[in-house]
């Protein structure tokens, strides 16, 4: 088997700072193709309304019925298309570099977005998803990781996951986020088949509105993982001055500056003033986590308030 | 509507909004707009919109400083539209 593709360092900054990863198309064709052949289909004369079609969907899929906690390594047939997916050199490297060697299943899902045909029929109105945050209230600094899957290409039209970069830090009750709308910088997917979106638990995120006349699919993997999240990428990368402090606000012409750095304390548009500097501040601490050093700054923002005398 | 500025002042930028229209006109949900309705809070009282709630500014929580949640700066708006109702049996 080929050797897993680490992550470097600044793709991991890039998943401490904005809560995600994308892998562009990086399951190829055959693969997607056996999963999209394998969920369970229904004929469309049968299709009366989304729940019905998830019921038949769910009754006829070779996706298994996995229990919560068995090792990932465990958790699919080896035959099956999600096995392929996840022994990838890149997507190996990715789930090793931010749940390590050995990380336990949570559980997975096929999401479907309806197309509005399926609620000709049904007294439901069509809707996006409400925003939310998955699972419950989660204030741990380790975490777990969601992959979202899209075995098909997903158009605009199609309603892609909405989703909200440098989100995963803040802590909420899953969807008591749901009375906001809009907010400024939401993404939404659209992507070639064989897309993989990593992301931090804690990411702000909903289904999009179906509009084109095909059924969505998205296969989403909650795993977590079983051993101290530290240093598990490739940290060769990670530069001598690492943990150099720059000039701040009066910082004359810009040259080049540390990367890492730099993504730490790159503000979302949505952020707020006073709260975008605590999204540094618990960016740096994530970043020290990770790490696994307590000595790690950015632009001064902890060491100021940390700057006590006994 | 509902909006979410950058920090407490109704003058700074909106980061986030909301509609809920009760006249049933119009339907909105998540994700349907990326462009926000005012620039500020202030442009939305000076387009006829009452500000009917602010959030309050709430003292941080010793030894959780830096913890993040909610938006914070939530200002809740009306406005007033006239429709004629048919009642049944009048």
């Amino acid at each position: 088997m080929p050797k897993p593709a680490l992550l470097s360092s600044e793709q991991m900054a890039q998943f401490a700072s904005r809560g995600f990863l994308m892998m562009e198309g990086v399951v190829p064709k055959r693969i997607n193709d056996q999963f999209l052949n394998d969920i369970g289909k229904v004929p469309e004369s049968e299709i009366s309304d989304p729940m019905s079609y998830y019921g038949k969907v769910m009754g006829t899929s070779a996706i298994p019925v996995v229990n919560a906690g068995v090792p990932l390594s465990e958790a699919y047939p080896d035959e099956n298309a999600i096995t392929k997916m996840l022994a990838l050199p890149k997507v190996a490297g990715a789930v090793k570099s931010l749940v390590g060697d050995a990380p336990s299943f949570d559980h997975h899902f096929l999401h479907m977005t309806f197309p509005p045909s399926f609620y000709e029929a049904s007294s439901r109105p069509q809707a996006s998803q409400h925003w939310h945050q998955d699972s419950t209230i989660d204030p741990r600094q380790a975490f777990d990781v969601q992959i979202m899957y899209f075995p098909h290409a997903v158009t605009a039209k199609m309603g892609g996951t909405r989703y909200l970069p440098g989100s995963h830090l803040r802590i909420v009750s899953e969807a008591a986020i749901g009375r906001y709308q809009n907010i400024k910088g939401q993404q939404f997917v659209t992507c070639k088949a064989g897309t993989l979106l990593f992301m931090h638990m804690g990411i702000w995120h909903g289904g999009g509105l179906n509009l084109s006349n095909k059924v969505r699919y998205m296969f989403k993997i909650r795993m977590c993982p079983t051993e101290r999240q530290e240093r598990l990428w490739d940290t060769s990368d990670l530069g001598n001055d690492h943990h150099e402090q720059r000039p701040i606000f009066w910082t004359g012409l810009k040259g080049k500056t540390n990367p890492i750095h730099e993504m730490l304390t790159t503000p979302e548009p949505w952020f707020e003033y006073d709260t975008g500097r605590l999204e540094y501040i618990n960016r740096v601490l994530f970043w020290r986590y990770l790490l696994g050093d307590d000595s790690f700054d950015a632009d001064y923002w902890l060491t100021r308030v940390e700057n006590e005398y006994a | 509507m509902v909006l979410y500025t950058a920090n407490s002042a109704l003058d700074t930028g909106v980061i986030a909004w909301s509609f809920y229209d009760g006249t049933g006109k119009t339907v909105h949900m998540a994700g349907d707009q990326n462009d926000p309705p005012y620039r500020t809070g202030l442009d939305a009282l000076l387009d006829g919109w009452r500000l009917i709630q602010a959030s309050p500014l709430i003292s941080h929580v010793s030894g959780d400083e830096f913890r993040t949640d909610y938006l914070k700066y939530e200002f809740f708006f009306e406005k007033m539209i006239e429709q004629v109702v048919q009642m049944e049996g009048l």
